[in-house]
């Protein structure tokens, strides 16, 4: 029997493995598909590309189908995200010497979002006492889940990210090299792209993802609006081989065969010793010793693959917040739609996977593991906390962006 | 009489650069500037002023410039549109070609077509001739790999130049190969077996 094929974008990062192991690992093909993945330089390639039909699918920033939608894009080509590609991932990385100006200040170990927070507001401080210029920290695009947990970081701790830094746009691989040449003072990117920089030397891991919003999502499986209505069993299928693709990223065991397909000169063609730390939250942070950062990365525990509206909203909140773009009751209505958690839950139906029965929940709400109604078995969900306390009710969206707009914690 | 054209090139290939330059002054506009240096983009732009963005998609600062541009549209330089939103099918066509555009909004799309397709058909012309070498460089290792291996059997078999070719094409043929193939195979066999 012959195989369908869907063509697959990604960009070379950590989170595009579930995409990868779907093919690699032979989970597509039990669901009767054959993935092409290409790799991509850029994310507006992604865009244009799944936009007009080179790609099917692709590997995309959680915000991108809703910037698309919202109008923000150059095109207009309705996508949907039908399923997320996992937590966590990202974190924060600075160079040598503001790290030491950071430490002046009474930077702990670690990667306590708070602590190193207020470390980095004393340094601004200090400069913007002595005249120096803002700090100029790097995130890989505008719409995307670096720019806004960079903002949330900086916000939470004192720092106006408008007017007290400066933030500026660079792409992934560029972005170690970037800080090396002192033209960014740090930056908020996936991995592996903070281990690079620690691993070359210049760098400092001060915070991370998850840190700053526990269990917090971060890419998706895009797709157009059209393509999904059109070939739903492909759709389906290819969900199921990602989840257990995904499942099968997350396990212990898998992780040097996992680290060994991506080091691949054709995927991420970075060493798989530099890989595995983000695989096993054992991260070197620049001082040369593993410091475990539980929950760093999860691709499939903690419902890691729900598309949950929440986190939509929270990012179209995130988008009003820095003006990008106008809140209205329409807008809300379109980002509910982008984000399809009814195709996932028809996807997984029956196939032993729990699935949550809700399609949001009050962000922040769980301090620790919970277990959780699913629609199969037991899901444990959370603890999803931001690291100031807030928390974010998709109900209540208007309060929440009034209170951000207004400078005063939600 | 509408106003010259402001054209920015941002390609990191010189040559393809100004295969595009080439064909805009051709096209008779004179306010084309080039920028092969893409960290030149940020500290250029607003002097350059464009009201048309031509780049190469192999460019992973097309993240970047969109940024750019959607800062200059916040003032009121409102730059950021892939020819025309509804245009699906003149972006299918860059996007094979290679290449994107960005314009200002509201110019007259008439005035922008002509510019697209000319970028359009000299990125094709241009991976039509990078094909083109490639295939020449590689046909030319492929007959200096058939050399060398016809050479092996001349010395090692006592054969004739045609005697040995005829050999290779033969032994290809029976295994659905192809002869430069069984070519390097044999290389690599004789340089395990040299002593």
């Amino acid at each position: 029997m012959g195989l369908t094929h869907i063509s697959v974008g990604y960009v070379p990062l950590l989170d595009s493995a579930v995409l990868i192991a779907a093919q690699e690992m032979g989970f597509a093909e039990t669901e009767g598909l054959a993935l092409s993945l290409t790799r991509e330089t850029s994310w507006a390639n992604i865009r244009d590309r799944v936009a007009i039909g080179h790609f099917d699918v692709a590997h995309m920033l959680a915000p991108m189908p809703l910037s698309v939608n919202l109008g923000l894009a150059p095109l207009d080509v309705p996508m949907v995200a039908p399923m997320a590609l996992g937590l966590g991932g990202n974190a924060v990385t600075v160079s040598e010497a503001l790290w030491s100006a950071m430490k002046e200040h009474g930077v702990p170990e670690g990667v306590d979002a708070a602590a190193a927070g207020a470390a980095l507001k004393r340094v601004i401080e200090r400069r913007t006492a002595t005249g120096q210029p803002p700090l100029r920290f790097g995130v890989v695009h505008p719409e995307s889940g670096h720019n806004y947990e960079l903002r949330y970081w900086l916000a939470a701790s004192g720092i106006d990210p408008v007017r007290e830094v400066e933030i500026v746009i660079v792409p992934p691989p560029f972005l170690p090299d970037a800080l090396g040449a002192g033209r960014i003072d740090g930056y908020c990117v996936g991995e592996p792209f903070n281990s690079v920089a620690v691993a070359r030397g210049g760098g400092r891991i001060v915070t991370t993802k998850s840190a700053i919003w526990r269990s917090s999502p971060e890419k998706v499986l895009g797709t157009r609006a059209q393509w999904a209505e059109r070939y739903p069993e492909q759709l389906s299928a290819l969900i199921r081989a990602v989840t257990r693709a995904a499942r099968w990223c997350g396990d212990p065991a898998n992780h040097d065969m996992l680290a060994g397909i991506l080091a691949r000169e054709d995927r991420l063609g970075i060493g798989a010793p530099v890989l595995t730390r983000a695989l096993s939250g054992r991260l070197d942070l620049g001082g040369g010793e593993t410091f475990l950062v539980p929950e760093f990365f999860i691709p499939f525990e903690r419902a890691a693959n729900f598309p949950w509206i929440s986190h939509a909203l929270w990012f179209y909140a995130q988008m009003v917040r820095w003006g990008q773009v106008t809140h209205s009751a329409e807008n809300v209505a379109r980002v509910t739609a982008t984000y399809r958690p009814d195709i996932y839950r028809a996807a997984l139906a029956g196939q032993g996977v729990p699935v949550p029965a809700a399609n949001a929940k009050v962000e922040g709400a769980l301090t620790e593991p919970t277990p959780l109604g699913a629609m199969t078995g037991t899901l444990i969900l959370g603890p999803d906390g931001f690291f100031d306390g807030t928390q974010f009710d998709p109900d209540a969206i208007d309060n929440y962006i009034a209170a951000q707009a207004s400078g005063v914690a939600a | 009489m509408p106003h010259e054209l402001s054209i920015l090139v941002v390609d990191d290939n010189r040559i393809r650069a100004s295969i595009i330059e080439d064909g805009l002054r051709e096209a008779g506009h004179v306010n084309v500037v080039v920028i092969t240096e893409v960290n030149e983009v940020a500290a250029r732009i607003g002097e350059i002023a464009p009201d048309v963005v031509i780049i190469d998609l192999e460019n992973p600062n097309r993240d970047m410039l969109e940024h750019f541009f959607a800062l200059s549209r916040a003032l009121q330089r409102p730059i950021a549109m892939f020819v025309d939103k509804s245009d699906i099918g003149s972006m299918e066509a860059a996007v094979d070609a290679g290449v994107s555009a960005y314009v200002v909004d509201g110019l007259r799309k008439e005035r922008i077509k002509p510019i697209l397709d000319m970028a359009i058909s000299r990125f094709r012309a241009f991976s039509r001739l990078r094909d083109e070498l490639a295939a020449a460089k590689s046909e030319l290792e492929d007959r200096k790999t058939i050399e060398k291996a016809k050479g092996i059997l001349m010395k090692t078999r006592g054969l004739s130049e045609d005697e040995a070719y005829t050999l290779l094409r033969r032994t290809a043929m029976n295994q659905n190969r192809r002869v430069v193939e069984i070519a390097q195979s044999l290389i690599t066999a004789a340089g395990l077996l040299e002593p």
